[in-house]
């Protein structure tokens, strides 16, 4: 059984990192549609691949994933947003949990735009 | 949707852009009945919004002209022989003077049985997703069910963690992740 226990001890071997973590204006932000038309066309299992896979690739430090509501553009739907300093906002839509595999491995590790993916690449 | 839990993620989610920062969701199955409420400390609404909520074109944002949340919910349940039922208190009583006991509920019930109801799917990674999103609320989560419960309450999560370390650490996730789904298969 999960204890609290168990919970402490993540908290004490937390309290260090928080303290480690700190602002240094290259943060990148990943950004999730979780409105009513997101959530429908699967946007809760993309989210989960962006968290999980951000932390599994040691990125966690500089990199945060959050979720907004709808951007308007419900028929792309699931959409994700990379925010990053002194760079354009990139738009992928239509995503799914293995994309965002990818987009973590090229985009947000390697600093390549996973341009079949994007908004441009859509046909509208 | 497919799956009842991404109801319970999109209603929820209302609660949440309400300015809640206390929420309660519930589920309860028994016998032939699934009964779904969230309760919340939110700005509320007037009777006039309640009475538009069922109506699709109604929503308070901007980006689109549709809000389909509360009429989805309200068709399953109908579809399944039940029904939803919204109550509100908003922030400024009808003379500007402020209102304590602002908030809002949403009940619904739904025939559990009924060949028209769908999967309940997957409860913990839908309240994991809340908490990422808004890890400073008190989300209470209880769900019943014939031969047990599995209960998550933040408030008591954020006590022994401190205000430090925020709920949505991917460490603490994880963590909240495994609790529930302990807790489920305990009692299956």
């Amino acid at each position: 059984m999960k204890s609290l226990e168990e919970l402490m001890a993540i908290k004490a071997k937390m309290a260090d990192k928080v303290a480690v973590r700190q602002a240094d204006g290259n943060e990148i932000r990943i950004v999730v549609g979780m409105a009513t038309c997101g959530i429908a066309a699967g946007a809760r299992p993309v989210l989960n691949a962006f968290v999980e896979g951000v932390t599994a690739a040691g990125l966690a430090e500089n990199v945060t994933v959050t979720q907004t509501g709808c951007i308007g553009i419900c028929q792309y739907e699931p959409v994700v947003e990379i925010y990053q300093k002194d760079k354009e906002k990139v738009t992928y839509v239509k995503m799914t949990a293995e994309k965002a595999q990818e987009v973590i491995e090229k985009h947000i590790k390697g600093g390549a735009v996973v341009s079949d993916y994007t908004i441009g690449a859509a046909k509208i | 949707m497919d799956e009842f839990s991404l109801y319970v993620l999109d209603i929820t989610m209302n609660s949440v852009r309400a300015g809640a920062d206390t929420i309660l969701i519930s589920l309860m199955e028994e016998g032939d009945w699934l009964t779904f409420s969230v309760t919340d400390n939110g700005c509320g609404m007037s009777k006039e919004q309640v009475e538009k909520l069922s109506n699709p074109f109604f929503t308070t944002r901007k980006t689109r002209k549709v809000g389909l949340g509360v009429p989805f919910l309200t068709m399953l349940a109908e579809m399944t022989g039940g029904g939803v039922k919204i109550t509100s208190v908003p922030e400024k009583n009808e003379d500007g003077s402020e209102n304590p006991d602002h908030g809002t509920v949403i009940r619904g019930t739904f025939g559990r049985n009924h060949i028209d109801f769908i999967p309940l799917g997957d409860m913990v990674e839908t309240v994991k997703t809340l908490i990422q999103g808004a890890p400073n609320v008190n989300f209470s989560y209880v769900h019943t069910f014939p031969g047990g419960n599995v209960e998550l309450h933040c408030a008591e999560l954020r006590a022994m963690l401190g205000e430090e370390i925020s709920l949505a650490e991917p460490e603490i996730l994880s963590w909240i992740g495994g609790y529930l789904q302990e807790q489920y298969e305990g009692e299956a």
